[in-house]
Formats: structure tokens, sequence, C-alpha cells
């Protein structure tokens, strides 16, 4: 029986705290997020990342700069090329060589498939967060047709392993060239109608209408990359700002909008599906002759250098270090949903709970690619910390006597 | 009172039958790249639709039969792969999907992880691939079903690459 404690203070009003994650039926990648609510309100959010760190810098280190590739290549499933390609041109700017024009306009043109793929994809994650299953099977089912593509072009339909140091491994043959054209003509009718489902249709507009609306000022603020800093009219996009690989030759209409809410991240990224329509019939039509592949020598002379992509969800950055040796020095990875998941937390605050996966969404995440932190647990009082560089320089000084 | 053998027989034959016919799956990614993750998410879309096999995704590990497991396993995520597994109610089932999922695959040697599912809880099915195709993936749902219909699960099984169907090759239009 309860007693009643007179010197006790009724409590003053108290936030209540909802953990999701990371086992979670939302999304198919582990995360962990703490929601302050009240009521329904978010007041606070939270977000615990890692779980998906497996140490893949380190590993590209004590590996050849082969193998490196296939390593880079599986930080992240979906936009598995972008990281190759990034890899193979930063390895490849070391090196001093330069794969051949056509070996170029093929890594552009798997990359677009692959936009198109990533960004169908998403469609039908955000379409399910939003309760909107029908779309979800519907961009599914189309999404099928690119793969069927990438598969027939580079034999694997995930972790296609396009590129290799130095060019590409698959030509495009005529029988390729008219499968990509007719798929990409399917896929831009089907395109029209998702446009027409994303702009018109009630219920959908209702979900995403002014919520999380993010304005330039706090895009820019935030240095959020990609469709999320073009739905909010950035003009932000490596293949126009620093052209890479064969965009110099193929130019790059970069798609914005200016209402900054998720209905604007819609609109922008299936708009941008048919700027990749089209660049794909651009290449296919003006693909340049010659080889796939130039030698790239077994060690890479001494040097460092940056390389920056578009990735279907934003800036792709890599710094590479070479010592001169059969392997790499150092490789940085600086993924696209780092600078995003900065704005989740903050465009949280003051929605509905039940928002929250499609503001989640909005910023298309992937965890496999964001996860390069780990957090300093200590073992004997079980504090959670962040440490700063003069604590662990010391501590890595105890550790080593 | 007591329910006396015979009939304790009978209702786990009803059991089994239901459990081959319709196991609920719950899927964990413990640390891979989502490429094995999107193909276990495109089998239950309209061109493989394992649904019509039964198979239903389940979000809670306590309403759940199968795990269906990715990745080498984390540092991080070992803790709540073993967590998930304890609420998981009995009998319960462990697919492994992926190579590094099977001995770490492309992570070998990487810091941060265990280095395959079994080195953490006992495995049934081990799906190979990097990523395995879905049809492979059925394929070790259906394995796992034999097995079922046997009561209790028998030796842990490994799919060969001959008992994947070969690619399709190109294909455009409707999926």
């Amino acid at each position: 029986m309860a007693t009643h404690n007179p010197t006790q203070k009724a409590p003053e009003r108290e936030t209540f705290k909802i953990p999701i994650g990371p086992q979670h039926p939302a999304l198919k990648e582990p995360g962990h997020f703490e929601f302050a609510v009240d009521g329904e309100t978010v007041t606070d959010a939270t977000v615990r990342l890692g779980y998906v760190h497996r140490g893949i810098e380190k590993g590209v280190e004590s590996r050849t700069w082969i193998q490196g590739q296939y390593l880079v290549e599986r930080v992240c499933g979906i936009c598995s090329h972008v990281h190759a390609t990034t890899y193979c041109l930063a390895v490849e700017k070391l090196a001093g060589v330069e794969a051949p024009p056509r070996a170029q306009a093929i890594r552009s043109l798997v990359a677009e498939l692959e936009r198109i793929h990533s960004h169908m994809l998403w469609l039908g994650v955000a379409a399910h967060e939003a309760g909107f299953d029908m779309l979800f099977m519907y961009s599914w089912r189309d999404r099928e047709t690119v793969m069927n593509l990438l598969e027939g072009i580079t034999g694997n339909r995930v972790n296609y392993s396009a590129n290799i140091l130095g060019g590409v491994k698959c030509d495009i043959t005529p029988e390729q060239d008219a499968a990509i054209r007719a798929g990409v003509d399917y896929l831009e009718e089907r395109t029209r109608h998702y446009l027409d489902v994303v702009q018109n249709d009630t219920m959908f507009m209702r979900r995403t209408k002014n919520v999380g609306t993010m304005t330039r000022e706090q895009a820019e603020q935030m240095g959020v990359v990609g469709p999320t800093a073009r739905a909010s009219g950035v003009p932000r996009d490596i293949r126009v700002d620093a052209p890479y690989a064969a965009y110099k030759d193929f130019p790059v209409n970069v798609i914005t909008e200016t209402a900054g809410d998720l209905h604007a991240r819609f609109v922008v990224r299936v708009n941008e599906l048919f700027e990749t329509f089209r660049l794909i019939r651009a290449i296919l039509d003006h693909l340049p002759e010659g080889d796939l592949q130039t030698r790239v020598k077994r060690k890479i002379p001494a040097g460092e250098t940056i390389m920056r992509i578009e990735a279907p969800r934003g800036e792709l950055f890599y710094y590479v270090k070479s010592a001169g040796g059969e392997t790499p020095d150092r490789v940085k990875i600086r993924t696209p949903t780092l600078p995003n998941m900065a704005s989740v937390l903050e465009l949280a605050v003051g929605h509905q709970l039940a928002d929250m996966p499609m503001i989640l969404t909005g910023i298309d995440p992937c965890f496999s690619c964001n996860d390069r932190m780990i957090t300093v647990r200590d073992t004997h009082s079980n504090q959670r910390d962040v440490w700063t560089w003069d604590q662990l320089r010391k501590y890595g000084m105890n550790a080593a006597q | 009172m007591d329910i006396n053998k015979t009939w304790q027989g009978v209702l786990d034959q009803v059991k089994t039958w239901a459990r081959v016919n319709s196991p609920w799956a719950i899927h964990y990614n413990s640390g891979s790249c989502n490429g094995c993750d999107i193909e276990i998410l495109a089998t239950l879309t309209p061109r493989y639709d394992a649904e019509r096999l039964g198979v239903k995704l389940e979000g809670s590990p306590r309403h759940a039969d199968v795990l269906i497991c990715t990745g080498p396993v984390t540092r991080q995520s070992r803790e709540r792969l073993i967590r998930i597994y304890d609420q998981m109610p009995e009998p319960k089932f462990v697919i492994a999907v992926g190579a590094c999922a099977l001995s770490g695959g492309a992570f070998q040697g990487c810091y941060n992880i265990m280095g395959g599912i079994d080195e953490v809880i006992p495995v049934d099915v081990f799906v190979p691939g990097c990523p395995p195709r879905p049809e492979a993936i059925i394929d070790g749902v259906v394995k796992l079903l034999g097995q079922l219909q046997g009561g209790v699960s028998a030796e842990p099984v490994t799919l060969t690459e001959e008992s994947v169907p070969a690619p399709q090759g190109v294909k455009p239009g409707l999926a």
C-alpha cells in the first residue's frame, strides 16, 4: 500500500522519453533514437549511432590498393558504386593516371542507374513510413527493372564492382544499349505516375506538406547536402560544382525546390529521376569509343588527395593518403548522411511523434554509410562520455606504459 | 487438469502445421552493408513476393518464429542480437544471410566485428552470397521449413551455389 510522504514534493511536469531502436520495424538498419515528448509533441531528440561501425577505414589500411576497392564498396550496399568510383578516382589521381573516356562514361552511366535504383528504393521506403504501402510495392516492383539492367551490365544486383583501378571492367554492348533504353523508357512513364501521386494525392500531401520544414538559411547553416539541401533551395551538386568522371561532357541540370518541407524533398527526388533518364540517354548517344582500362602500378606514389562525388544522398568525400607502398596509408570517408542527420534532430522538435519516421526517412538516411564512431564507455563506472583530445592523449600514453 | 500424452502429440502436430504454413520472421541488421537487407526487402515485394508462401515480416521479436539476420555482428550490436534472440519464444530458428554473416566476409580482420552470426547465437540455415539473390533467401526459408516439418531443427544447412537459380540476364519492362 502506498503511503503519502508529506516531505515529498509533487513531481514537476516530467518529460517522457521514448526510446526507439536499434531493432525497430520502421527502418531496416540499426539506429537508436530517444525522443522526449510532451503529450504527442516531440520536445527533444537524440540519436545514438555506431551499431554498424565495422572499422572499414582501418581495414582498408591492411589491404592492398586493389583489395581496398572491394572493401569500400561494402561501406554501403545501396550506393556501392559511388564509393568504389570515389576511391578509384582518388587513387588514380595519386597514381597520376586517368581512366580512358569510355571508362569514365560507363562509370557515370552506372552511377546514374544506381541513382535511379536508390531514389526508387527511397520512394518506396518513405511511402511505407507514411502508411502508403501501395506506393511502396509499386515503386519496388518497377525498381526491379533497373536492378535487371545493372545485373545485365555488371553481373550482380547489388555491390556490382563495375570499377577497377584505372577503368571499368564491363563494356556496354549494343544489346545492352537497347535494353537500357527500353528500361529507361518504361521507368520514365512510371515516374510520371509517381510525380502525379506525390503532388496530387490528398492523403499523401497531408502527411508531407509543411512537415519538417527547413529554410534555406537553416540548410546552409547545418551544412546539409544532396537532395535534402536542394529541396530547401540550395543549388549544391558536386556533378555541377566540381565535375568528375564524364560529367564535364554531360552537363547536369540542378533540380531545386524552395519549400524545404517533406513534400519538396519528394518532388526533388522524383524530378531528379527525370534528369537521370535524360543523362543516361545522352551518355548512351555519345558513348566515346576506346579502351576500358589503363594500367595502374601496384605501388602508388606517396602523396595525399581528396575526392568528392555526388552520391544519391549527397556529397561523398574521400581522403586518401599513400606512403608509396602497396597499401593505403590512410583512407578517410565522410558520407552524406552525417551532415544530414543533424538536421533531423533539429527538425524533429515541435512535431508530432507520428511524423518522426517520415522526417527521418526524408533525408534518406543510411546508417551503414554513417557509422564511423563508437562511444567510449568506462566499464567501471559505466559512464558514457565524450573525451577531449587531451584526455584521449593522456589515456593513450598511460595505456602504452 | 493435465492434457494427456496423445493430446499433447496432436497439439504439437497442429502447432508444427501452423508454423510451417506461416512462419513469421524478424529481420535484424547486425552491421551489414545494407546490401543483404535490401535484398531481403526485395523478397517481400511484388516480383518475389515471399508473403504468398506465408512468410510475414514481423516487427517484434516476441511474435517471431524465425530470425533473419545479416552482417558480421559488430561489437556494438552483439548485445542487441543476443537480447533479440532471447526475447523470441521457443522454438526459434535463425537464418544467417550473406557472406559476412557466415564468416565475416569482406570485413574479415576488421577490429570491430565478431566475424559471423554463429559466433554469437546458434544458426540453422546459412545463405551465402554477397549479397545472396532473393531466390537464394527464399530457398533458405524453404530449407528451414523442410526441417521444421520434422519437428525440431536438425543439422545446420548451408546452401550451395548450385541450389541458387541462374541469373536471368537483361529483361527490361515489367518486373
